[in-house]
């Protein structure tokens, strides 16, 4: 393995934990569970795309279109959750993401299945990165900053609105919380939060193919988020490398990716429906009760 | 303060209440009595904006809010205890106790956070705790401290004896009578006729979706239909 190929995995690492960590926003913290996350990286990514390539602007403002663009059509696709709920609102999410797909295929604008190519590598105050350790640094610390955007969240009283809502909607409605305002807000951020990753998951490969952002990578990102555990912080994170890794470290497992994801997800509501590492895991516990000084003080972890 | 007129309220074709007329005064505890599927539950979801009436008016304070949703009945200063609590199970209690004040500023939270560990000191110890853990008289106490916490002038309470050992029935019903000295009006829908006649200045009596009697405790006490249904004769 060359180092140069390292480097990439774990830019895609760094891209998949923005990635669940953004999902993990809008399922594990509100409660809204979506198999389509996948269109909002591809909104973001095809931004981008478009920006760089059609209208050659610089990259930091592709990169900020990508946020807001993303994070304004994940607020109108979040309309369709105020009128429904749970199962059904799975459903809808799966529609969006074939409609998102569609659209990247079926539209002229954007070269349908021969995607957009050679978009450039991105440039910063002169500096420009291209692959390698530059531009993973530029994913970590954008994974840093979604991490920081959830840690804060799960601080403000939106955070609490949000587990309100999850925990039962009508309940939230008679405290006072006005849950489609707060649905509306997290499809908002999520979306917005992926839309960043696109932009960067775009950048750094050069091209986007409407393939990309199809239905099973919704069910890959999510699965990141059930796997590691769901509404927590560390979670998404841990969830987001180990399956990551796992088709790396073990070639024969690559073209079984998605099987294995899938058997995960089932081995999981079977036997650790809270994830790996969420509160009442076994392994949770286990290294909690190894160090019990260290018992930090995030909300999901109130004893 | 609340005036409810002629409310009908369906699920698809059946209707449950058929034109209820209903009103509370300030400061009053009112009991709307009444047996399993007379439509109690129905009554309360749809004075707090769970269900739409097909027709009729609700108004509180002078104002119409039929067609307000619940976080805006909530904001008028209406709060609910529902059946069964409904808390958020996941959240400690004090974090449930601070979603009761969410629309409030920090002073009332802390205020009202004084107010609700003083009426129910057990939950000011188990402030750390996650609420599902809570026993369920524990549960009904967070329930009411929760609705509390708006500093509500309405609080409507949906059947909080349900479930209840005998001995904390009466414990609960206590604290509700306790909160009169809150400024807070009390409607609640209640099986346990019995029990609830002791605190309440009025009551209504729901049968199959009509009020068919309406007056003092000590009146209905002694109206032979009431002894014959609720009273056990």
């Amino acid at each position: 393995m060359s180092s140069g190929y390292i480097v990439t995995i774990f830019t895609f690492v760094a891209i998949y934990i923005s990635l669940a960590l953004s999902l993990n926003i809008l399922t594990g913290y509100a409660g809204q569970i979506s198999l389509g996350h996948a269109a909002f990286l591809g909104i973001g990514a095809y931004t981008s795309a478009v920006l760089a390539v059609r209208y050659g602007l610089p990259f930091w403002v592709d990169f900020l279109a990508a946020v807001v663009i993303t994070g304004i059509i994940g607020t109108i696709l979040g309309l369709p959750s105020l009128r429904v709920r749970h199962d059904f609102l799975v459903l809808a999410t799966m529609g969006v993401n074939f409609v998102v797909v569609s659209v990247f295929k079926y539209v002229d604008f954007f070269r349908g299945a021969m995607g957009l190519v050679n978009i450039p590598a991105p440039t910063i105050l002169g500096l420009t990165f291209r692959g390698g350790a530059p531009y993973l640094t530029l994913t970590a610390i954008y994974a840093l900053l979604t991490l920081a955007v959830c840690w804060y969240l799960s601080k403000t009283w939106s955070g609490l609105a949000f587990h309100a809502i999850r925990n039962d909607e009508d309940a939230a409605a008679s405290v006072g919380v006005g849950s489609a305002r707060y649905k509306i807000y997290a499809f908002g951020i999520s979306a917005a939060l992926a839309g960043g990753a696109g932009s960067l998951y775009a950048h750094f490969l050069g091209s986007v193919f409407p393939d990309n952002f199809v239905f099973v990578e919704s069910i890959g990102m999510l699965s990141m988020v059930i796997f590691g555990g769901i509404g927590t912080l560390r979670g998404p994170i841990i969830g987001a490398i180990f399956l990551r890794l796992m088709p790396e470290l073990f070639r024969f497992i690559q073209d079984y990716r998605f099987t294995l994801y899938g058997a995960l997800l089932v081995l999981m509501m079977l036997f650790q429906p809270m994830g790996l590492l969420g509160k009442d895991s076994w392994l949770w516990k286990f290294s909690t009760r190894l160090l019990p000084g260290n018992r930090t003080s995030m909300r999901e972890e109130i004893p | 303060m609340l005036s409810v007129e002629n409310l009908h309220v369906r699920y698809g074709q059946i209707e449950v209440l058929h034109g209820v007329p209903l009103h509370v005064q300030e400061g009053e505890i009112v009991a709307v009595l009444g047996a399993n599927g007379a439509g109690k539950s129905t009554l309360i979801k749809t004075l707090i904006g769970w269900l739409e009436p097909s027709e009729g008016e609700i108004s509180f304070q002078g104002e119409r809010l039929t067609h307000l949703s619940a976080w805006e009945r909530v904001r008028r200063g209406m709060a609910i205890v529902p059946e069964g609590g409904r808390l958020f199970r996941d959240l400690s209690v004090e974090d449930n106790l601070r979603l009761g004040a969410f629309l409030q500023d920090e002073n009332t939270l802390k205020e009202q956070l004084e107010v609700v560990y003083t009426l129910f000191p057990i939950l000011a110890e188990r402030r750390k705790q996650v609420s599902k853990t809570l026993s369920g008289g524990e549960q009904q106490m967070l329930a009411i401290g929760r609705a509390m916490m708006s500093k509500p002038r309405l609080l409507l309470i949906d059947e909080v004896s349900m479930g209840l050992m005998p001995i904390l029935v009466r414990r609960v019903f206590q604290v509700i009578r306790e909160l009169r000295e809150h400024h807070v009006s009390i409607l609640l829908v209640e099986q346990n006729a019995f029990e609830a006649l002791k605190i309440v200045n009025r009551a209504y009596v729901l049968e199959n979706g009509h009020i068919i009697l309406e007056g003092q405790p000590d009146e209905l006490e002694k109206d032979p239909r009431v002894k014959a249904a609720y009273l056990g004769g």
